[in-house]
């Protein structure tokens, strides 16, 4: 049969942001896929040029709705390194405990609307439910469910008390345990496995050439996490990346759904070895010279490149973001797939477009 | 069959939604709700105007008025954190929704000049 031009979004219901693919297919098989970005430039990186060094947090918080604290984190540390400020250790393990909340209601969302993509509703639901006990848990430390704004350039804002961490290890006992209800059900379940098993391959040399990130690159058996650079407090953490070797949809899903039981773990171990002592230091100075900041998001490895020129405002502000860096092992798995398996497949890197176009 | 507990369970125990707007979700302390100005306190210094990322406050020294655009606020709290008198304070909860936009607008009421 002769080739077909098939448009593939912006507006798709499996896609929550607008992503474009031109795919060209041959009896439903995909042969070519192209993609096309720039519906939600929003020229974030542009700001830097006329707010501050301190109100870019809240800007940069706002590149991604979902890893909000992550971006922030990012940010700060790459002025706090410009600066040359040491931030307590109190406050180091504070942004890894939001940083694990955020990666865990990341995971839920992805895996809730990944179940929704291949048309099973109620497990959906049940995920978004777990994850609504995190939402909880950032609204009551930090005073918002998503954007938690708690990071500032020296430290963080807000303090966790004992009775709050008390709190918050036991509803993620609750969390921990209504997950692993659902394990059988994503792991075990023919229809699902029947979906992804198999199902848009990437191959260790693939994934490493084109530059995944994340647990797309994890899945392919690449073991590499930017939380084993040990910023923040990870280095004073105990923790191995997680791992999958298949790097197909099913190995990408256990990926994911694995990392939550390794953020329980890692609030639990930095509630366990919480110092005691201040929340900030206060920062001095001007930003000057220039940095590279990374940090593991729920979606792989973010890039800062923040250039100061001792002055108030920044020079430049560079934000590359995990799912940029995803798009080129999306269009290697595409090829090959049947048209049915193509939101799937798109789902599977976890995109964020408007992080991608910042 | 993996579902089937999940399902019998659900149909024996409660709502896992609330039903709005009879029932209504208890705030936490300290929620980052709607910005409040205690208009008698305030010295119109300006710091938040100044501070504010999504620049939604507008002081007048002159008109002794400070005016917030509340969709313009991004319930970030720099302004709260930043008042040298600490007059502006954020409720508990969020603003109702509206079917027009609106701005904020507060004016001080003139002192009585004080005894010398």
């Amino acid at each position: 049969m002769a080739r077909t031009v098939l448009p593939f979004g912006p507006q798709h219901p499996v896609l929550p942001e607008p992503l474009h693919l031109t795919l060209t297919i041959e009896d439903e098989i995909v042969k070519e896929a192209i993609p096309k970005l720039g519906y939600v430039h929003r020229g974030l990186e542009k700001l830097a040029e006329i707010r501050d060094h301190t109100q870019m947090i809240q800007i940069v918080e706002r590149v991604c709705g979902i890893c909000s604290t992550l971006h922030a984190m990012c940010y700060c540390q790459g002025i706090e390194a410009l600066m040359g400020v040491e931030i307590p250790p109190r406050a180091r393990f504070l942004r890894v405990v939001w940083a694990e909340m955020h990666r865990m209601h990341s995971h839920l969302l992805w895996l809730g609307l990944f179940a929704d993509a291949f048309g099973f509703e109620s497990l959906f639901m049940q995920f978004w439910r777990i994850r609504e006990r995190i939402m909880d848990l950032q609204e009551a430390t930090s005073g918002n469910r998503v954007i938690v704004s708690v990071n500032l350039v020296g430290g963080v804002k807000r303090d966790i008390d004992a009775e709050t961490a008390r709190w918050i290890l036991d509803t993620l006992k609750i969390v921990e345990k209504e997950t692993l209800q659902l394990k059988s059900t994503i792991m075990d379940d023919f229809t699902v496995k029947s979906r992804t098993v198999g199902k848009g391959v990437l191959t260790k040399e693939k994934a490493y050439e084109l530059g995944a990130a994340g647990p797309t690159l994890r899945a392919s058996g690449i073991v590499q996490d930017m939380r084993q650079t040990g910023y923040a407090a990870y280095s004073e953490l105990d923790f191995s990346p997680v791992v999958e070797t298949d790097g197909d949809c099913y190995a990408r899903t256990v990926c994911r759904f694995n990392e939550i039981f390794q953020a329980i773990d890692l609030i639990r171990q930095a509630f366990a070895k919480l110092p005691a002592g201040e929340l900030a230091v206060k920062a001095k100075g001007l930003p000057n010279g220039e940095v590279v900041s990374r940090v593991e998001q729920p979606r792989g490895e973010v890039l800062y490149y923040l250039k100061g020129n001792g002055k108030k405002f920044l020079d430049r502000l560079r934000i590359r973001t995990p799912t940029f860096a995803n798009i080129p092992p999306l269009l290697d798995m595409l090829p090959g797939c049947d048209l049915a398996d193509v939101p799937v497949l798109i789902l599977t890197i976890d995109p964020c477009i408007s992080c991608t176009e910042r | 069959m993996f579902m089937t507990t999940t399902v019998l369970k659900n149909l024996l125990t409660k709502y896992a939604t609330r039903l709005y707007p009879f029932t209504k979700k208890e705030t936490f302390k300290d929620v980052k709700g709607e910005l409040k100005i205690e208009m008698e306190k305030c010295i119109l210094c300006g710091v938040c105007q100044l501070r504010c990322p999504s620049q939604c406050i507008a002081v007048s020294k002159q008109e002794k008025t400070w005016q917030v655009d509340p969709f313009a606020c991004v319930y970030c709290g720099i302004c709260v954190d930043a008042c040298p008198v600490k007059c502006l304070f954020q409720e508990r909860l969020y603003r109702a929704p509206l079917a027009e936009k609106d701005m904020v607008l507060y004016v001080q009421e003139e002192k009585a000049p004080a005894a010398r």
